[in-house]
């Protein structure tokens, strides 16, 4: 595949301009880029989601234009979306035949499709079985399909966008094994991440898109990800270590065997309790879905646990609100910014005052203070750069990261004593990264306790002085960061081994 | 600065963008259903105007604009936090039946005793919502199932309470029943302000400024107005912010059921002072379009009740022409119809162009950095 001065304008933006990729057949080709290069745009062009302005594509050395997905699917081009598109109450088998059902005599016949996944999973180690519910599936075996359903249809070229985002480590090394299987039989991979070290290990061609351009391919055998990194973001390079530790023995928040029953009695926490120190940052580490979301909602008032206490700062809130846990210093960066941390539709400055309702700027007594709201917002934008040409657009205007900045900016005002933050840089360009992971360390040397929960395990290490294993809402393991490698970790978060 | 100013301003030309077409599409589809009729257009609508804007036409416009209006803002108040009260017509009867009750049995200084009334009204009109909040937060009912069924139960109400010995006397010289008629102490004057007419406009149309007033106030300048939006807006984000959502269910049915018990009472204390089966009906399903009409924004709605009370009165004439005054109606419901489907449509527009806008802004300043 050869792209050549591919140029995509949308009204008022260039999304990408000259791009300029050579896809040798048989290779894992990566590209990567920060959020906001241009990556997603590409990725359209070459699926045939818009039309580029400029530019042509080459499939094999014949020039395609792709009108539609169709079109794309016609020359062997298959694409794996990053959010899965699939029914969950369908079995395997009906995914992949989606939209295009076998028949015979009129009526629905699955006999042939499933002989046929059965031998494309053997033929490139995506075995699955064909009859599972998708339902039932893992987030790894969910991916498989995924790929399946592309090569059903027979794509020589797939396109797989940030494929590893939603895997543990160990479900990494088994797509990558697939990968590798698939480009041994002449198949062609073109790889979109921005996860530097899995690139690295797994394509044979790297291409770094910076500003909506192509500025460099690359050999990975003679690239380290540090050098991989600066050509992404065009200058010195962000890391999550944290120096000197800055825990104290004073207790802010203690958790004392915390229970939580689901309402069809499931149980979803169990006997979890820890402590966290002013200065201190706790890093809890699970695979997604093992309770996190839970703990970090108990311990906020948004669910009602069963039993056990939970105690800020020496006064027992296990019967408060959340509105009075936020009021007593809870900061709070839940992990999906746009229905929990954000009114979309509302302008920014109404933003900054979403949780913080009952406290200075944003209220006097019982009535808005409109001006002294907005005046903070304005400070928030500036202080934590939040790219707006003003506080009145509406926060669904803004980018991933900057949404991210003003919420981080946002749960820092007022001095809060512990900040609670889930996936704090999930779906944030490494500019916006770098510059979340300077305010925890900076609010953590001023005393602020940090609850971290994540599932970017550098970030984890990096950040946290004490790490704890979620698995099945319970805590099974703890690990010290400054010993434990990522690999350790993931066994412990799968439930394989005891982390050191 | 230059870029608050233009997306302030633009937000206030798009807003006004969605009813303008909503209406002009409305007249289109009038216009051709009248022309598929034999009629020409022009001529009914001008037959129409000529009729709706005599003086007298105006006052009675006015009178029923202002129960329209309260009804809207009591839907609209639930609309803000994404709870539809389709039960503000059997809220409003039963609180302007028990109103005129109360206020035809009691003898006080005027102010007084139309204070009572008012909050008698406010107050049956308040409870009969919360059941409907109750039950929703209690017991998971959708309080759109539950409004409704509490409109036929408060029909049945009424027609139990609505019987001689009970709230109801024989009204003299007609085979219906009615409450007591109320005394003059308990009766609010009319206003003489429209030149001309020989009517009066209701003298409560003071109580529905200043419910509209009240209601701007409370949602865009209080702490509760912005946790109601927040609801509205996002349940899970309000949530995570701290708010009680069921509590604001069971306050918000409260406000609005109150207000909703509000809207027969200019009538009642200033025209027909006493409580009978034809007391005005269904004035609290208008509300919802009226409601919708107006995009829950206090002035768009009073808008919107005008409109409506106007079109109400001019389409009598109508019938003097040979010419069936349902025209109107349809005009009406593809009215609204029509601006459901433009609000969207300008609320997607401007996310993207805003989307787009800031994109472009901050590319510019890249550029000149």
């Amino acid at each position: 595949m050869e792209l050549r001065g591919i140029t995509k304008r949308f009204p008022g933006v260039v999304a990408n301009h000259d791009i300029d990729i050579t896809v040798r057949a048989g290779t894992v080709h990566a590209i990567v880029g920060e959020n906001g290069a241009g990556k997603s745009t590409l990725m359209k062009t070459l699926f045939g989601m818009h039309k580029p302005d400029e530019g042509t594509i080459a499939v094999n050395g014949q020039q395609v234009t792709f009108s539609s997905p169709a079109d794309a699917i016609a020359e062997g081009v298959g694409m794996v979306h990053q959010h899965f598109q699939l029914a969950d109450n369908l079995t395997v088998t009906e995914n992949v035949v989606l939209g295009m059902e076998p028949t015979s005599r009129g009526f629905l016949s699955f006999g042939a499709a499933r002989t046929r996944i059965r031998e494309l999973g053997r033929q490139y180690g995506l075995e699955v079985d064909p009859d599972a519910l998708v339902e039932e599936l893992g987030v790894g075996d969910r991916q498989r399909v995924e790929i399946l359903k592309v090569l059903y249809r027979g794509a020589r070229i797939l396109i797989l966008d940030e494929p590893t985002a939603v895997l543990v480590p160990q479900e990494v090394n088994e797509l990558f094994g697939a990968l590798r299987e698939l480009k041994g039989q002449g198949l062609t991979v073109i790889f979109i991440s921005h996860k530097l070290d899995e690139v690295l290990s797994v394509a044979d061609a790297v291409t770094v898109i910076r500003g909506g351009t192509t500025v460099a391919t690359i050999d990975p055998e003679v690239t380290s990800a540090r050098q991989l990194a600066e050509l992404m973001v065009g200058s010195e390079l962000p890391s999550p270590a944290t120096g000197e530790s800055t825990v104290t023995d004073v207790d802010v928040l203690r958790v004392e065997n915390l229970c939580l029953v689901s309402a069809d009695g499931r149980s979803l926490l169990e006997g979890i309790s820890f402590t966290i120190h002013k200065g201190e940052v706790l890093g809890i580490a699970g695979v997604e879905g093992n309770g996190q979301a839970e703990l970090v909602e108990a311990v906020m008032g948004m669910r009602q646990a069963a039993t056990g206490t939970v105690d800020l700062g020496g006064s027992d809130m296990s019967s408060w609100t959340t509105r009075r846990r936020r009021e007593a210093g809870i900061g709070y960066i839940p992990e999906d910014r746009s229905r929990y941390g954000l009114l979309l539709d509302a302008p920014l400055w109404e933003n900054r005052i979403l949780g913080h309702q009952t406290e200075r700027p944003n209220s006097k007594g019982l009535l808005i203070d409109a001006a002294g709201a907005k005046a903070d917002a304005q400070r928030i934008v500036d202080e934590y750069d939040v790219r707006t040409p003003s506080i009145d657009v509406a926060a669904s205007a803004l980018s991933g990261g900057n949404q991210q900045k003003l919420i981080v900016g946002r749960e820092m005002s007022g001095e809060p004593q512990l900040l609670i933050a889930a996936h704090p840089t999930r779906g944030v360009d490494v500019g916006a990264q770098a510059a979340i992971w300077d305010l925890l360390r900076a609010a953590r040397s001023r005393g602020l306790a940090v609850l971290l929960v994540s599932a970017d395990l550098d970030e984890l290490i990096g950040l946290s002085d004490t790490l704890r294993v979620i698995l099945r809402g319970r805590l099974v393991a703890s690990a010290d960061p400054a010993t434990v490698t990522p690999e350790e970790l993931g066994s412990a978060m799968t439930g394989a081994g005891a982390a050191a | 600065m230059k870029s608050l100013s233009t997306f302030s301003v633009r937000r206030v030309g798009l807003a006004l963008a969605a009813p303008v077409l909503a209406l002009a599409f409305a007249v289109v589809v009038t216009s051709a259903i009248l022309i598929g009729t034999g009629h020409a257009p022009l001529d009914a609508f001008g037959w129409m105007w000529a009729y709706g804007t005599a003086p007298d036409s105006i006052v009675l416009t006015i009178n029923l604009a202002v129960g329209y209006y309260l009804a809207a803002v009591a839907v609209a108040i639930g609309f803000r936090m994404n709870l539809f009260n389709i039960g503000v017509d059997g809220q409003y009867r039963l609180a302007a039946l028990v109103a005129a009750g109360v206020a035809g049995a009691i003898h006080l200084a005027p102010i007084l005793s139309v204070a009572i009334t008012v909050v008698v009204a406010m107050g049956v009109g308040a409870l009969w919502a919360a059941i409907a909040g109750y039950l929703k937060v209690k017991r998971g009912v959708s309080e759109v199932i539950s409004t409704i069924m509490l409109n036929y139960i408060a029909n049945a109400v009424i027609g139990y309470l609505l019987v001689p010995g009970k709230l109801a006397v024989n009204v003299t010289g007609s085979e219906g029943v009615g409450t007591k008629v109320i005394p003059a102490s308990g009766q609010v004057p009319g206003l003489a302000i429209i030149g001309g007419a020989q009517t009066k406009v209701y003298g409560l149309v003071v109580l529905a400024i200043l419910v509209g007033g009240g209601y701007w106030f409370l949602l865009s300048r209080t702490r509760f107005g912005f946790d109601l939006r927040a609801t509205g807006r996002s349940e899970t984000a309000a949530v995570a912010s701290g708010v009680n959502v069921k509590r604001m269910v069971i306050i918000s049915l409260l406000l609005s059921g109150g207000i909703a018990g509000l809207i027969g009472i200019p009538n009642l204390l200033g025209e027909s002072y006493s409580y009978s089966q034809n007391f005005p009906a269904g004035i609290g399903f208008t509300g919802i379009s009226v409601a919708l009409l107006g995009r829950n924004h206090p002035l768009g709605i009073a808008f919107g009740a005008l409109l409506w009370a106007f079109l109400d009165n001019a389409r009598q004439i109508l019938d003097l022409h040979q010419v069936s005054k349902e025209v109107v109606t349809i005009m009406q419901a593809t009215a609204v119809l029509s601006v459901v489907v433009a609000y969207e449509l300008v609320r997607r527009y401007s996310i993207s162009r805003q989307q787009r806008d800031v994109a472009q802004t901050l590319e510019a300043r890249e550029v000149t950095v």
